[in-house]
Formats: C-alpha cells, sequence, structure tokens
C-alpha cells in the first residue's frame, strides 16, 4: 500500500513538474471544444446561388424573391448564359444554380405544369443535397399556392421533436465532443507514460525498484484518469453553463461512468504504450488508434447508417457507449438500467486492455 | 541569405535521415496504414446518406384509413418498424436509441380522414437533429404520398415539378468528397505531426547540439529534414489515390501531374509547420499537441471537406483563411471530380506556396538565432 501511494505520488509529479506540461494538459482539449463546437456544424447557411431566368415572368420572380428571404440563402447571383452558369459552379463561385425555361411562366399561365431546372456541384454533395432540399420547399410553397383553388390533401402532420424541440444543433454537439475531447487527450496522455520513461533510459530504474508490475501500472494510470474526470467535468460545465445544454438526468451516474470510460481508455492507452518503444511511436500509435474511436463512435455519423460488419466492429470501440451514455443523460434522462447495459462493455473493454498491457510488461521485464 | 548547400553534406544528412525513417515502425504506422484506415472507414463508415430509420408506430385507430396508412409504414423501405397501440411503451424504446421516432395515428383518425381534416402525430428523437430531421422529412413524405394516392384523381398533381441534376457525383456517393479529405488529413499529419515530433526530438535528446557541431549549414539541416518527409508524403498521397481508384471506385477526372502539383504545393506550408513547431517547443509531447492542435485539427474542421465554412459564424471564417488545406480541398476536389479547372487550382496553389515561403523563412530565422 505504501508503495503504491508511492508510486502514484511520483507519476503525479512527473505530469505536473514542467509548467509548460501542466498547460498542454487543459489548454488543448480546452481550445478543441471550443473550436469544434462553433465549427462542427452540418447545418448549411449563407449559401451563394446562381439563377439562370430565361422567362423572366411572376412565379419565377415570386420563387426567386422567397429564395432570397430565406436565411438559408445570401447571395443570388443572375447569369445570362449556360456558358457563365457552367463557368461559376466550376470555380465554386456558386453552390447551387436554378434554371427557369423560356416558356416557364407561359406555361403555368395557362395552368400546364411547368419544370424548375436544379444543377448543383456534386463536389460538395452532403451541402448540395441540403440545398436541394431547401429549394424544393420553396417551389413546393409556391405551387402549392397555385393550386390553392383545387382539392386539397385530407390530411396533415404534426411534428413533434423529444428532447430537443428546435434541434439546436449545439445540444447534441457538446455532449458528443466532450465524449471526444476527452477520449483522444487520456489516450495520448496515457499512451505517453511508459514510452517516455523507456526512452529516458528511467524505466530500467523502475524495474529494479521494489515495485510490482501492478503497482507501477496503477500509478501510470492513476494522474491521466484524474486529469480525464478533471477535463470532462470543466467541458460538463461548458457545455451547461456556458452554452446552456440542459442536463436532464443523474449528475453521480455521469461521474460514474465518466469514471468508467476512463478506466476503459487507460487500458487501451498502457496498450499502446507498452508496445511502443519510443515516445514517438506512442504519439502517433495513440493518433493513429484516435481515428476509428472518433468515427466511429457515432459523432459524425450514426453508427446505423454503416455496413453491419463495421457495426459490428463499433462494438470494440469504448467512445459508441459513452456517447450514446452521454447525450442520453444529458438529454433523456437515461435511467441507471439503460445507463448499465452500455457500461458492463466498457467494463470489459477496460478489464480485457488493461489485463493485455499487464502481461506485455511482464513480458518485456524479463 | 548564404544558402550554401553542399551536394555531398546533403546527401549525407538525407540517408541518414532516411535510414532513421526506415528504422522507425511508427512512420509506417502514420505513412501507410493510417491512409488505408482513413480510407476504409470514409469509404464504408461515414456514410451520410440515410438508410433505413427504425421508428415505433403507434395505432390507436382500427378503422379502414387508419389500417391502411399504417400498412403503407410497415411496408416502406425507409422504416423499420415496431406497432403498439399507445405511445407508453415506445417511450422507453427511443430512449435506449433502439428507434428514432414513432408515429402516431390518433383514434379519430379515420373518421375524420373521411371529413377531409385528419391530423398524425410525428415524434423524432431530437438528441440526433439531423437524424431527427429525416426520419420529420421521410415519415412526412411517406403520409403525403399515401394521401395522395388514396385521393386519386381528385388529388392534385404538382404543377411545378423540380429537375435537380449533381454535377460530378450523379449517384450521390459521399465517398467521392470524402477521399479527398482522407488524402488532405494525412499529408497534413506526415508533414506537421511528423515532422515537429522528428526536429523536437533532436532537440530533446540532444543530438541538435552534435547536429550543430557539424560544418553543416542551417539551409542543408533544414533541407535533410525536410526531403525526406517530402517524399514520404507523396508515397502517401499517391497510395491514397491508387487505393481510392482502384478499391472505391472513385473517378479522377483530371491529370496526375495537377494531382502533384497539389500535393507539392500542400506540402510545403505542412513541413515549415511542422519545423517551426519544433524549434519552438523542442519537446515532443508538447510539440505533438501543437501539431495536432493547429494542424491536425483545422485541417479536420476548418478546411471545408466536412463542415461547411459559410455555415460557420464570421469569426471561425475568419480564422480559415489562415489555414493552408483550405486551399487544397477545393484543388483536390475538383481535380478528383471534375478534371484539371486551372483558373480554380492555379490560385490555391499559389497561395498555398505563399504559406509555405512564410513558414520556411520565419523557421529558418528562428533555428539560426538558436545556433548562436
Amino acid at each position: 500500500m505504501i508503495r503504491l501511494k508511492a508510486s502514484i505520488i511520483k507519476e503525479i509529479w512527473a505530469l505536473i513538474r514542467d509548467g509548460r506540461f501542466r498547460i498542454m494538459l487543459v489548454l488543448p482539449p480546452l481550445m478543441q471544444l471550443l473550436l469544434f463546437s462553433y465549427a462542427a456544424t452540418l447545418e448549411v447557411k449563407n449559401v451563394d446561388i446562381a439563377v439562370l431566368d430565361l422567362s423572366h415572368g411572376v412565379h419565377s420572380a415570386e420563387i426567386l424573391s422567397q429564395i432570397s428571404g430565406s436565411p438559408n440563402f445570401r447571395h443570388i447571383i443572375p447569369v445570362h448564359s449556360r456558358e457563365e452558369l457552367h463557368r461559376k459552379i466550376d470555380r465554386q463561385a456558386v453552390l447551387a444554380a436554378i434554371i427557369f425555361s423560356p416558356d416557364f411562366d407561359a406555361r403555368l399561365g395557362r395552368g400546364q405544369p411547368a419544370s424548375v431546372g436544379i444543377v448543383l456541384d456534386g463536389r460538395r454533395s452532403n451541402a448540395s443535397q441540403i440545398v436541394n432540399a431547401y429549394i424544393g420547399q420553396i417551389v413546393g410553397s409556391v405551387s402549392a399556392e397555385l393550386q390553392s383553388g383545387r382539392a386539397q390533401a385530407l390530411t396533415r402532420s404534426q411534428v413533434t421533436h423529444w428532447f430537443n424541440p428546435n434541434l439546436e444543433f449545439i445540444w447534441f454537439n457538446l455532449p458528443a465532443l466532450l465524449v471526444i475531447v476527452v477520449a483522444t487527450s487520456v489516450l495520448a496522455l496515457t499512451a505517453q507514460s511508459v514510452a517516455r520513461e523507456r526512452e529516458l533510459g528511467t524505466f530500467d530504474q523502475l524495474m529494479v525498484s521494489p515495485l510490482r508490475v501492478h503497482e507501477i501500472l496503477i500509478g501510470k494510470i492513476v494522474p491521466p484518469v484524474i486529469v480525464g474526470m478533471f477535463n470532462g467535468l470543466l467541458f460538463y460545465c461548458a457545455a451547461r453553463f456556458f452554452f446552456g445544454v440542459p442536463f436532464a438526468g443523474s449528475f453521480v451516474l455521469f461521474v460514474l461512468s465518466l469514471a468508467i470510460f476512463m478506466l476503459s481508455l487507460t487500458g487501451l492507452g498502457l496498450f499502446i504504450s507498452a508496445l511502443s518503444m519510443t515516445q514517438q511511436q506512442a504519439f502517433l500509435g495513440s493518433f493513429v488508434a484516435s481515428v476509428p474511436i472518433i468515427m466511429l463512435s457515432g459523432f459524425s455519423s450514426p453508427i446505423e447508417n454503416m455496413p453491419h460488419w463495421l457495426q459490428f466492429v463499433t462494438l470494440a470501440n469504448p467512445a459508441r457507449y459513452f456517447l450514446e451514455i452521454s447525450i442520453g443523460i444529458f438529454l433523456k434522462a437515461m435511467p441507471l438500467s439503460m445507463v448499465a447495459e452500455r457500461l458492463w462493455p466498457l467494463l470489459i473493454i477496460g478489464i480485457i486492455t488493461l489485463a493485455a498491457a499487464a502481461r506485455l510488461f511482464r513480458a518485456r521485464m524479463e | 541569405m548564404n544558402l550554401g548547400i553542399d551536394s555531398r553534406r546533403l546527401r549525407a544528412m538525407f540517408a541518414k535521415e532516411m535510414i532513421q525513417i526506415m528504422r522507425d515502425p511508427a512512420v509506417f504506422l502514420i505513412a501507410f496504414f493510417l491512409p488505408i484506415i482513413l480510407l476504409i472507414i470514409f469509404g464504408y463508415g461515414v456514410s451520410l446518406d440515410t438508410t433505413r430509420m427504425r421508428i415505433g408506430l403507434a395505432v390507436q385507430d382500427d378503422g379502414a384509413a387508419a389500417q391502411s396508412l399504417a400498412q403503407s409504414y410497415q411496408n416502406s423501405r425507409w422504416f423499420d418498424v415496431t406497432t403498439a397501440r399507445t405511445v407508453a411503451p415506445l417511450k422507453p424504446l427511443i430512449v435506449d436509441d433502439e428507434i428514432r421516432g414513432i408515429v402516431v395515428i390518433p383514434a379519430d383518425f379515420s373518421r375524420r380522414a373521411a371529413e377531409g381534416d385528419a391530423t398524425i402525430q410525428i415524434i423524432t428523437d431530437g438528441s440526433l437533429p439531423n437524424n431527427a430531421n429525416f426520419v420529420a422529412a421521410y415519415a412526412e413524405g411517406l403520409r403525403a404520398t399515401w394521401a395522395a394516392q388514396r385521393t386519386g384523381s381528385r388529388g392534385a398533381a404538382p404543377t411545378i415539378d423540380i429537375s435537380s441534376r449533381l454535377w460530378f457525383n450523379p449517384t450521390l456517393t459521399s465517398r467521392y468528397f470524402l477521399v479527398p479529405g482522407a488524402i488532405a488529413i494525412v499529408m497534413a499529419m506526415i508533414g506537421t505531426l511528423l515532422t515537429a515530433l522528428v526536429v523536437a526530438r533532436e532537440w530533446e535528446r540532444g543530438t541538435m547540439e552534435a547536429l550543430m557541431a557539424t560544418p553543416m549549414h542551417m539551409s542543408e539541416f533544414i533541407a535533410s529534414k525536410i526531403l525526406p518527409y517530402f517524399v514520404l508524403g507523396l508515397c502517401s498521397m499517391a497510395l491514397c489515390t491508387l487505393m481510392a481508384v482502384t478499391v472505391f471506385d472513385v473517378p479522377l477526372r483530371g491529370s496526375i501531374p495537377a494531382l502533384l502539383a497539389i500535393a507539392s504545393a500542400f506540402l510545403l506550408p505542412a513541413l515549415g509547420q511542422g519545423l517551426l513547431i519544433s524549434s519552438a517547443t523542442k519537446n515532443q509531447f508538447v510539440a505533438s499537441q501543437v501539431a495536432l492542435l493547429s494542424g491536425f485539427l483545422p485541417t479536420f474542421l476548418l478546411s471545408g471537406f466536412l463542415f461547411e465554412i459559410a455555415s460557420m459564424p464570421t469569426a471561425v471564417q475568419a480564422i480559415t483563411y489562415a489555414v493552408p488545406a483550405r486551399y487544397l480541398i477545393p484543388a483536390l476536389q475538383t481535380v478528383f471530380a471534375a478534371g484539371d479547372i486551372w483558373p480554380l487550382i492555379l490560385p490555391n496553389i499559389a497561395i498555398l506556396l505563399a504559406f509555405g515561403a512564410l513558414f520556411f523563412f520565419i523557421s529558418f530565422r528562428a533555428n539560426r538565432r538558436s545556433l548562436d
């Protein structure tokens, strides 16, 4: 017990001794959180579009005025030929272009169906799709006004969004970012701990000391867990009090889940550390590991959209479980029983990786 | 400024660096393993194209109209439906991430539909806002189609229809625009993170002093550190392109020389930035964190490859102009999807070269000062 305490104290000292190092523990994760939360929006706003209006009629003007009134669009640039339109899209001066054929207004005047042409830049296919939907809605509403004298649809639907009535993107973004930013920083921190000693040659001193393997490992785990918990709670406060994200669930459950998540990550980090001979390998290893941890967590795209074999792979990703827990507790007041369903896989991942890391250390020591 | 490059000395240094790279498995991890992982993840994992959605259906009405509408939800290829009589049993499923929405057909639906005034309720899981929008749009679309079919000839065909054409990517495949992003990330990692770590290690271990004691000039030192990683970056880009085209069927409509020109122009600022970070920090951990913050994250977030720059707050938009990857992404996407559109590519290359010149100038100055 005394040895264990000494080992933990030594590791904490090693971590906070250097002033620059201390700053690096908190500042980059915090900056990541801020940068991400403002930049990572999947909304599409302020789009520039080109218009080739060959009909010059009232109906095309009505559609254009509704588009220019929408906050999703910024500039509507009139063009005068198909070549000019082509050039604007090629050079990415506009994301999309609307074409009204010469007979557009005349056909509508005669009560005949008419067609609007939309050309979209497929290089940015995601944004294009969304812009296409915006234009579609506007054209649809103009079309519906024209038809108002005729038969109406007999049913309606009323849409309600639970947990986030106005679909604030930031309510999803911050609880998710908290998971990802804490995960990457803790992984990097744990991975470099042993590798640094090995590179500096002090690992041999540790091995000849009376410390046992598990005491060394626990000493290595405690400081990153403390840093991760500190950052996690800091981000929790930022989300709740700075960004105004509601917190519907149990705080105790959140802290408990965060701690178990940290444990599963340090297991992975130590495993990478044990494999690496130098600090550089440990950094790069933890970076390469954090790419799939981020991308397959469900943050950038829902897991249910992935092919089945890849969904199966995500079962080994600790961030996947804690992401569901974090969003679940923040927004949906997820109860203990459902959180527990996501905690036991985290515990298993933690136990397996820690056991593997310990074995690897023993093998290296002999 | 006397560059004073001696080709024999440069060759010797270059050989030393190459041996170090070859010996280090971590370099291969970044240059060859990471691209493969990224391409697989972007190729299969990051699908922004929505597939089947799991929803709950609460049918509170046994009337013919309600049953017919319920049937069309159950038969839809967009939805996997869990049916119940009320909302209550479906609510825990939505909390548990089992379903992403609930369609409620109320008790008086059939009677009111006959009168021409029936409303269904669509509830979504707002904790995933993008998904919630998709669910609402598809559920509403299905209801509208069903209503149009029922009203039959009485129904109103839209007087204005839309014909959309998606240039360069008519089938709307996400990976066509994600692959150039993967290339950008890999090159940023090699250029900035790897270079920053390598030079910071020389400082940390004290081998920098050993190098300074040699008759080598600053410019030779910089060139010898940069060249191997420049070559490595291009190799990794070639691997990405080869895999993208052969394995993932991403079209490459532009020419190889154009691709090479763009990649080379981007590697200069990336390498310069790495060099600058290492001479400013002289510590591997700090260098790696700074490289991640100033190299990887901006490339990932602020380059416009995943997130639309125009949608960001104005202050963040201003920052994107200082991110070299912002100029790389449109050029790369154009070469892949559209072809060699030089009026778009050349200005971007010029800006990248200017960034490169600036970074090298600063790190040249910084290193020389510390040599004295």
